[in-house]
């Protein structure tokens, strides 16, 4: 939800004559908003700007998207960063992964949230 | 540098869709999509652009809420900015940790920027948009009351991160 939502922000500010520069690491989500310009941190969600503790790093992804700020011509403009994240091979399948083993936990944890907010079914609201 | 740039993205939009699905929730969320993009040019050179912070997480107790919990727009001198902040937000809690703010909010790093003079300059305030899963409160009410304020600090452009 936090990268829909500063791709809104950004979208908002920019037809009010504010330009944007973003940086996040879920380029689906922005790409299908619709945003101007993007830095993509192909990191887990988290660290949009550099490992942490890493202030060199930080500190170069940030110039990359400022460098971006000015040299942009056009909307829909994503650049990669050049940074990878650390030896950890199974992150890409971590994030909100559904085994066969969760399934029972997780639709019981799905009830007791809309238990909790006195709901039946409803369209998901994620986080 | 990256070494695994021919992986494939995560599809997080996939990826959270199954997840509720599982959850039990029997309609999917629908993102926000536009065909359409707004583009604003630098109206100065970089080395003279005031620039502002705009992340998701918020200040470490419960002052940026309304009186039913929900998020709010909420500023911060830069100077005064907390070491931690509230992140309890969607973000891979099993791969990393958002102990380190600088991660998420930059302002050490734009400080060096500022310094080595590749830009003009920090805005005062940094500010949290708020998560909100429905679209028109952010684009209604959010989005608004932050081109407000940094109208109010005289930003000639936005920074934006996500979690």
């Amino acid at each position: 939800m936090c990268h829909q939502t500063v791709s809104l922000v950004a979208r908002h500010l920019e037809a009010n004559g504010i330009p944007t520069v973003m940086i996040g690491s879920a380029l689906d989500i922005v790409e299908h908003c619709g945003t101007p310009r993007f830095v993509f941190s192909d990191f887990p969600l988290g660290n949009p700007c550099g490992h942490p503790w890493n202030p060199d790093m930080q500190t170069r992804t940030v110039e990359i998207a400022l460098r971006l700020l000015q040299s942009a011509t056009a909307p829909r403009t994503t650049v990669r960063s050049p940074f990878a994240w650390k030896p950890d091979p199974g992150w890409r399948e971590r994030y909100n992964r559904v085994r066969p083993e969760d399934r029972e936990r997780l639709l019981a944890l799905g009830d007791s949230r809309r238990a909790a907010q006195g709901l039946a079914r409803r369209t998901s609201a994620p986080a | 540098m990256n070494n695994d740039a021919d992986a494939a993205p995560v599809p997080y939009m996939e990826r959270t869709r199954n997840y509720y699905r599982a959850l039990g929730y029997d309609k999917d969320y629908v993102w926000a999509r536009f065909d359409e993009v707004p583009f604003a040019p630098l109206p100065k050179p970089l080395a003279e652009l005031n620039v502002a912070l705009i992340a998701t997480a918020g200040p470490p107790d419960e002052s940026s809420r309304d009186a039913h919990g929900r998020r709010r727009v909420w500023s911060c001198n830069v100077d005064a900015a907390p070491a931690r902040f509230d992140t309890d937000l969607a973000w891979d809690k099993e791969s990393t940790h958002t102990d380190d703010r600088e991660t998420f909010l930059p302002i050490d790093a734009m400080r060096r920027l500022v310094s080595r003079g590749v830009v003009g300059g920090l805005a005062r305030r940094f500010h949290r948009a708020p998560t909100d899963y429905s679209h028109a409160k952010t684009i209604d009410q959010d989005a608004p009351e932050l081109l407000r304020r940094l109208r109010e600090d005289k930003a000639d452009a936005a920074l934006l991160t996500a979690l």
